[in-house]
């Protein structure tokens, strides 16, 4: 049942369109029990305790209906590591030995994490740039969820959390960028400069540096504490509008400045994914990102930005072994990432740069 | 006003603030002459306050959360704090880094309905409580045993909606 959540292509019947630039919405929340010591601190039979207090909690929420729940240790590696891939769970919890567990929708638009730095990590996601909507469901589904179990909460400091930087709303917002004309041209450090002083933290697609695989970043608050949840959302906003403008900025002048080049890189972007017999998991994430870069230029038909941020996900190790129903070397790993390239990218018309040059 | 020191009328009264935190101290002449607060350029209230205060008061080294076991120590290596009670424990050291690390130190967002209704039931059992023991030392019998069912009702609902 759970592999067949995972495996399956994507979330829910009305999927929004992919759009440029924004790939997905997530917010979380951090709650701790009352009167449990935080999951760090605590023993095994606590950490055990939680877990099912928190199940037995979560199985009568409206929203959780059609979901399941697992312990971490029940799964396996590989299904651990999809988890980790789809940006379900955190690398932490897919470490963690005892007493951890998951709920998950099988919309996979909320997945709550239990036990892993916080007693409660709810999160909800949705492709696009939605924070109204993505707000609406965390906050309904936490509500819900209180009724049931009593949160540590100060009326001064908010929500109790085992680190002080989530403390008060509990909540990270982000969104996942996609950021190739600011890459290009050499601008994502000077921009992740510019964010921090915002209050506002830039980390690649999996948590690394600036110099993320397919120019892919995760945008989010760093402060929680202080401001309103829709005041600390209305500020994240109001920073992505101001980068979806600086990334276009950059896409335009790139397509001015280095017209031939830019062109030259999409071009072979398409050969490499129709032609390639061995590739790695970066290589992949490269040559996707100009793809999506190629049609939000209308260079390539708009199906293709969806299928690009399918395949984000799919060249990724784990998923390339979950498609070949077991575990694989690296070498074999990307020689089958190839193959399943291949056959995406077959039918895929060549770019069309009529109108730009 | 007594000096800090001796039992003599202090005339020299000092405020400093020192790790966020202010200090007063009120010396007599002679022991102002004798510490050298005669010259303020030079003035560091520390050296002036015994030393157990000062440990006390802005080393923090000695915090230990009495509820989960977490020390000072381990919050500063770690970041993390092991439960609820250490937000108590660790007020002092916690909030000038609250004030550097968010947007302010006091909380703005959601507030839990189910909080809420706790921390009223909380506030009634305190009230009671408190009248209770009014009646009692008043030996007003009949109002205590009606206190005493009301407390009862009180704390048997908040156990059949929590369970």
């Amino acid at each position: 049942m759970f592999h067949k959540i995972l495996s399956r292509e994507s979330g829910g019947k009305k999927t929004p369109k992919a759009i440029p630039v924004t790939l997905s919405t997530r917010i979380r929340l951090a709650r701790n029990l009352r009167q449990f010591p935080f999951p760090g601190r605590a023993e095994v039979s606590q950490k055990r305790a939680v877990l099912s207090k928190c199940i037995d909690a979560l199985s009568g929420i409206k929203g959780l209906d059609k979901s399941i729940s697992v312990e971490v240790d029940d799964l396996s590696e590989l299904d651990r590591q999809i988890l980790v891939e789809q940006h379900l769970i955190s690398p932490e919890l897919s470490q963690v030995e005892e007493g951890s567990g998951i709920v998950l929708t099988e919309d996979r638009s909320c997945c709550i994490m239990i036990n892993e730095e916080d007693h409660l990590r709810i999160q909800v996601l949705r492709p696009g740039l939605d924070f109204s909507s993505v707000w609406k469901h965390v906050d309904e589904l936490d509500s819900g969820i209180e009724s049931a179990i009593n949160y540590a909460y100060d009326g001064e400091l908010g929500f109790l959390t085992a680190c002080p930087t989530n403390l008060g709303t509990g909540m990270r917002a982000s969104v996942m960028m996609h950021l190739p004309g600011l890459v290009m041209s050499k601008n994502m450090d000077k921009v992740i400069n510019a964010v921090n002083q915002l209050g506002i933290a830039v980390r690649g697609l999996f948590g690394e540096g600036s110099d993320a695989n397919g120019s892919i970043f995760q945008i989010s608050n760093q402060q929680t504490l202080g401001e309103s949840e829709s005041a600390i959302i209305d500020r994240l906003n109001s920073t992505l509008d101001n980068l979806v403008r600086q990334e276009n900025f950059a896409r335009e002048k790139l397509l001015q400045d280095d017209h031939t080049r830019l062109i030259d890189k999409m071009s072979r972007a398409i050969g490499s994914l129709k032609t390639c017999h061995l590739i790695q998991s970066a290589e992949a994430m490269d040559l996707l990102s100009l793809i999506r870069l190629a049609t939000d230029f209308g260079m390539m038909p708009e199906k293709f930005r969806g299928l690009a941020d399918r395949m984000f996900i799919e060249v990724q190790p784990g998923h390339v072994q979950l498609s070949a129903g077991k575990a694989i070397d690296p070498n074999q790993r990307d020689e089958l990432r190839a193959e399943l390239l291949r056959n995406h990218f077959l039918r895929a018309p060549l770019l069309d740069h009529s109108s730009h040059s | 006003m007594k000096c800090h020191h001796c039992d003599k009328q202090a005339t020299v009264h000092l405020t400093q603030i020192l790790n966020g935190q202010m200090h007063k101290m009120d010396l007599c002449e002679s022991c102002a002459q004798a510490k050298g607060v005669t010259n303020p350029e030079n003035l560091s209230i520390s050296n002036l306050m015994d030393k157990v205060e000062l440990e006390v008061d802005t080393s923090g080294t000695s915090m230990v959360c009495e509820s989960c076991g977490t020390t000072h120590q381990e919050f500063k290596k770690g970041g993390r704090l092991g439960c609820e009670a250490c937000y108590h424990v660790f007020r002092p050291v916690l909030d000038p880094l609250l004030d550097g690390m968010h947007a302010g130190t006091k909380h703005m967002g959601k507030v839990p309905a189910g909080s809420e209704s706790r921390i009223q039931f909380e506030q009634s059992v305190g009230d009671l409580k408190k009248k209770l023991q009014v009646a009692v030392e008043k030996e007003d019998f009949e109002e205590a045993a009606s206190l005493r069912d009301q407390l009862r009702d009180l704390q048997n609902e908040s156990q059949a909606t929590a369970s």
